[in-house]
């Protein structure tokens, strides 16, 4: 058995599978937000740094699976004002913009008449955004809508943080990424026996003490 | 070393960190409030003139009906040190969030002058620093009034908002800046030195409430606004974003009539005109 296989396999096991989980739980997310806000669709774009992109991450609604994994830039559209900024943003007849009308066209095939866009928080970190498209026309919007869209952003923002969280991982685990070197030195650890392990242990103790 | 103060000449500046016993006469105050402060005195015929707002933002689009002439268009970046770098901004609005506060101001306050500081656009890496460097060069510009409809989330940009945010207020700059939608900690709009601003539902965008229990200092329309946006035209859109750019044009009204008024003084304006404390009168 290779040495660093229970660490590989441990870990592993806490995270590989995760991906999958992720998804399921992003999924999730939107389409109880379609639900609850009674809308046509809903989707949560990622921000992925290294392009400089959003990506569809999850989609609800109608050809849904087809724009999971499309990308734009970062800087464009309500999307990209959302993320810069930030910010919530509720729009209605976003068709009456010409430019953003086509560029989605273009993205998605499909105009939404108004959207809801909120950021995905996590603590001071902007992960990506949450939409939700043609909720049903009310008399009037509510603050209280507002409210709800950010209890959804939040939840949203945690799956999202656990997903960011485990691919940094996985890309240690690769031998890639800023944490490949904790990771290299955990499988030393793991591969210690006896005293040594013992000693190992407590210069990582120590390592931690001092970063702390 | 001698005592400073008491050899002075009434002709000397006075040191800004204490007040002899004998210069107290030579401090008088401009722009002192009536014993009565109402919308008729506050904004009553004020259209705004000679203020100068800027919108820091997505950019502004040129020639849109609803927002008409843009005195001047900037894009900010940032050079190696993080220092603003000011452009000719050619580009107009990249969003269409610019277009809409300044939209919002030019209905309020329809002299007053508009200028685009763009501080979105060029990427999302990178965004927290233009945001400060644009800030930073609003202030150096000293325009009356600086809407910030937007934030940051980065706690390492904080003390620079915050220190930003004290230089606009010395200097007599009122920074509006938008509360948070959400439950999150982000700047500048927590600092006391600036106007912070969240939504009511009402329709009526010369109402505006102050709000006893602050961060969130007042609350204007941020509802259903009908506001300017790309291609001429105008979308309905909610969002403290909106609010904002309100309360920003209501203070245009106020310094236009009385200019010269210290960010201290025209905050307590603005609270003794709020519908919720004197202002039902209209102007």
């Amino acid at each position: 058995m290779p040495e660093n296989e229970g660490l590989h396999a441990a870990v592993a096991a806490g995270v590989l599978p995760a991906e999958d989980e992720f998804a399921l739980l992003l999924r999730s997310i939107v389409v109880v937000a379609r639900a609850i806000f009674g809308a046509r669709g809903s989707s949560i774009f990622l921000y992925e740094p290294e392009t400089d992109e959003l990506v569809f991450a999850a989609v609800a609604g109608d050809d849904e699976q087809g724009l999971v994994g499309k990308r734009m830039p970062s800087s464009r559209g309500i999307a990209g004002w959302v993320l810069s900024s930030r910010t919530p943003l509720v729009l209605e007849d976003v068709q009456q913009d010409p430019r953003f009308a086509r560029d989605v066209a273009e993205g998605t095939g499909y105009v939404p008449k108004g959207l809801m866009a909120v950021p995905l928080l996590h603590d001071e970190t902007v992960l990506g955004v949450l939409q939700v498209l043609d909720r049903p026309e009310r008399a009037a919007f509510s603050l209280r809508e507002m409210e709800l869209l950010g209890l959804f952003a939040n939840q949203a923002s945690i799956a999202v943080a656990l997903l960011v969280a485990a691919r940094r991982a996985r890309a240690a685990l690769a031998g890639h990424g800023d944490a490949a070197a904790v990771a290299a030195l955990a499988a030393a650890v793991e591969a210690l026996e006896g005293e040594r392990r013992a000693a190992g242990i407590a210069l990582v103790d120590a390592l931690a003490r001092i970063l702390a | 070393m001698t005592s400073f103060a008491l050899h002075e000449s009434a002709d000397d500046e006075l040191p800004a960190w204490s007040l002899p016993r004998d210069a107290a006469g030579r401090i008088p105050i401009d722009n002192l409030l009536p014993a009565r402060v109402d919308r008729d005195w506050a904004i009553g015929g004020a259209t705004g003139a000679g203020i100068s707002v800027c919108i820091l933002d997505s950019g502004i689009e040129a020639s849109h009906p609803l927002v008409g002439e843009i005195k001047s268009a900037v894009n900010i970046s940032v050079d190696e040190d993080e220092n603003p770098v000011a452009a000719d901004d050619t580009e107009g609005d990249l969003c269409g969030h610019g277009t809409a506060c300044a939209g919002v101001v030019r209905a309020l306050a329809p002299d007053a002058e508009i200028h685009s500081v763009r501080v979105i656009g060029a990427g999302f890496s990178g965004s927290g620093s233009v945001l400060i460097a644009g800030l930073r060069w609003a202030v150096q510009q000293g325009y009356d009034i600086v809407n910030m409809s937007l934030s940051t989330t980065k706690r390492r940009f904080g003390d620079a908002l915050h220190e930003l945010a004290d230089t606009a207020y010395f200097n007599r700059s009122i920074l509006v800046a938008s509360a948070h939608n959400m439950p999150v900690e982000s700047y500048p709009w927590r600092f006391s030195s600036v106007i912070s601003v969240g939504s009511h539902e009402e329709p009526d965008p010369l109402v505006f409430y102050a709000n006893p229990n602050p961060p969130v200092e007042f609350f204007a329309r941020g509802v259903d606004v009908d506001v300017a946006w790309l291609g001429g035209g105008t979308i309905r859109a909610t969002g403290n974003s909106f609010a904002t750019p309100a309360i920003a044009a209501i203070a245009a009204l106020v310094l236009s009539k009385h200019p010269g008024l210290t960010p201290f003084q025209l905050k307590t304006v603005l609270y003794l005109i709020s519908n919720n404390v004197g202002g039902e009168a209209r102007a």
